[in-house]
């Protein structure tokens, strides 16, 4: 066994501030139902809402009925199978449970939830497009996106959410034994936008999943990711990257649940700040169970404070309950620009306003080279370099 | 006719306590087509000369001026001194990670050119640029200087000086960490660009052991932040064999 520890334990550059980083309990013991009663209101407190601002949530938290729905446009590659599914569908919820009563009550809420299946065997090379667009400014929608690999089966989907008001949902992939699934969460919502889902990928034996999330737009995004393993030979990447403006709050809370033997498991999110009250928050759980030997896992966070005024909280957790594992690290580090890379660029002749937006797009660069989806990956460098114009950096 | 002039030049650095003074009365001159070798012990100020002259944000200068053609240098931002035509070699250039070297050497022509050069034709000229400096193709596409060694690092330093053409280029201390094949080829490298005799040339080195590959028409041993004798390349011999102890007071080795 191995334990990487570029920088941990108080060894370097994240510190655990302010006791936060450890958990009061272990992530084993965290609650989770599809009963949204089961739930008490979240007041803000909790452990796991401290970073949320709760009063900019539409009273998601506290059984907000749904007043819209929000549309949901799927463009299927040849081969991917669509359908529009209920909540009694007994393909549903097996991915995982909510662990908060949001995600519970996305689950209750939903009314008509959307299918994809990918069958055995298939091996399709085409994205399949889904493009979630918000019911409009005020209004409050949940939902529910399943998406389905089975054995041996490979597919790629884009899940692309736009518009206005308050959305909760939770989004399933069950990947098949020896299948491959790669997923793009794009969140590029309007300036009003509340967005707060649960992602639940259940990975089968020698199962492939490859996650990523970029969040750009809405006021509030709130995403957690969670994986958790049924076989062995899992190998979960997750990927994200997010650019929070003036008044943005940008969360991200992953979970990777080691229960199972000989998985792996990789976490990069990248993120950019600049302005007032711009804020983000990672949070990197992972957990290693006894019966997981053989993990290997690693999670890092970087962020890039633009200018003052903006702040990110990043809290990487890794619980360890065996030590017959191949390797477990985590990196974390917040700063702003580095000087001496601008310096260096400049003496080159390059002017300053140029060099910065080279080292932001070199920052982002593994997070985009990751995104196999041409369009998709254009698209986000274009609004990248939006966001970069609008401040002037 | 390109002239760098220092004079009386005074700069100080910030430190966590008050700053401290570590250029103390500077004064060069360096015109094109000539080169003058910087030699000095550690600590001496070396370094700052180059920094204070590329603009690094460190660096305060406290009074004295720079001038290039006549241009003041201390009042351009660091990209305009690049683009004025001063080039700094630094002795530990940085890393850029995502940023590849091709996408920077594009950037950096493209600004000090003032246009952007002709796709193809630029291609063949880096190429080309590599190839001489013994330069793998595939350090193209690789995130500026990241996980380069300390030799390729060098090359790439001397590479964008080759594709950037300067009036004046200051080298601190490039031969610093190089073995004999990459000090050949590295100096091969600033032998060709200062063959128009149209560009000087600043060499600041620690070691004599460059000069046998570039030679330099002045040499200035500099002590204590300043210029404390200068003379021809007979001056190099003489610090082979002596060392520093005449200005330092202390015994360290100019030779390799």
């Amino acid at each position: 066994m191995a334990v990487s520890t570029e920088a941990q334990h108080g060894l370097s550059d994240h510190s655990h501030g302010a006791g936060a980083a450890i958990p009061v309990s272990s992530r084993a013991d965290h609650f989770a139902s599809f009963d949204v009663d089961a739930f008490e209101v979240p007041g803000g407190r909790e452990e796991i809402w401290r970073f949320t601002p709760m009063k900019r949530l539409a009273n998601l938290h506290d059984g907000a009925p749904a007043t819209g729905s929000a549309s949901v446009e799927v463009k299927a590659a040849e081969g991917v199978a669509v359908e529009t599914v209920q909540r009694g569908d007994a393909r549903l919820g097996v991915a995982g449970t909510p662990s908060d009563r949001i995600a519970a009550q996305a689950w209750s809420s939903f009314t008509d939830g959307t299918l994809l299946t990918v069958g055995k065997n298939a091996e399709i090379t085409d994205p399949t497009l889904v493009t979630v667009t918000g019911a409009g400014v005020g209004q409050v929608a949940y939902g529910h996106l399943q998406i389905r690999t089975e054995l041996f089966s490979k597919a790629v989907v884009v899940i692309d959410h736009r518009g206005s008001g308050a959305y909760a949902d939770n989004v399933e992939f069950v990947v098949g034994d020896g299948s491959h699934l790669t997923v793009i969460s794009v969140q590029d919502w309007a300036d009003d936008a509340v967005h707060v889902s649960s992602h639940h990928a259940s990975l089968g034996r020698d199962a492939t999943f490859r996650h990523t999330a970029i969040t750009l737009g809405g006021d509030v995004v709130r995403l957690t990711p969670t994986v958790t393993y049924t076989g062995k030979g899992g190998d979960a990447e997750l990927n994200g990257l997010y650019f929070a403006d003036h008044g943005q709050h940008l969360e991200h809370r992953t979970f990777i649940d080691h229960a199972v033997s000989n998985c792996r498991s990789n976490v990069v999110y990248k993120g950019a700040l600049q302005g007032e009250g711009a804020h983000t928050v990672w949070i990197g759980d992972v957990l290693i169970r006894a019966a997981a030997e053989g993990t290997e896992t690693y999670e890092l966070n970087r962020n890039l404070v633009l200018t003052d005024g903006a702040r990110a909280d990043s809290v990487p957790n890794l619980e360890i309950e065996t030590g017959e594992i191949v390797s477990a690290g985590h990196a974390s580090a917040t700063g702003r620009f580095d000087d001496e890379q601008l310096f260096y660029l400049q003496a080159r002749g390059i002017p300053e306003d140029q060099a910065r937006r080279l080292v932001v797009r070199g920052f982002f660069h593994e997070i985009l080279l990751k995104i196999t989806v041409p369009e998709v990956r254009e698209r986000l460098e274009a609004a990248i370099e939006a966001e970069l114009e609008a401040v002037g950096v | 006719m390109a002239t760098l002039e220092i004079k009386d030049l005074h700069v100080s650095v910030v430190t966590d306590e008050a700053p401290k003074e570590i250029l103390k009365g500077v004064d060069l001159t360096i015109k094109a087509g000539e080169t003058h070798a910087i030699m000095g012990p550690n600590g001496s100020g070396k370094s700052t000369l180059s920094y204070a002259v590329a603009g690094h944000p460190k660096y305060t200068v406290t009074s004295g001026s720079v001038t290039l053609d006549g241009e003041d240098v201390l009042e351009m931002s660091v990209d305009e001194r690049a683009r004025a035509g001063l080039f700094l070699a630094m002795q530990y250039p940085v890393e850029v990670p995502g940023v590849s070297m091709s996408n920077f050497l594009r950037t950096a022509a493209t600004a000090v050119r003032g246009e952007a050069p002709n796709l193809r034709h630029w291609v063949k000229e880096v190429k080309g640029a590599m190839s001489e400096l013994d330069i793998d193709p595939t350090f193209a596409e690789r995130s500026v200087n990241e996980g380069f060694s300390g030799g390729e690092k060098k090359r790439h330093e001397i590479l964008q000086l080759g594709l950037l053409q300067p009036k004046i280029a200051i080298l601190d201390e490039t031969d610093s960490g190089l073995d004999v094949d990459a000090l050949r080829v590295v100096s091969e490298g600033v032998n060709r660009y200062k063959a128009s005799g149209e560009v000087g040339v600043m060499l600041i080195t620690h070691y004599t052991r460059i000069l046998k590959y570039i030679s330099p028409d002045f040499v200035h041993v500099f002590a204590n932040g300043r210029i404390v004798e200068s003379g021809g390349p007979e001056l190099a011999d003489v610090l082979e064999n002596e060392g520093y102890v005449k200005y330092t007071g202390s015994a360290e080795a100019a030779k390799v």
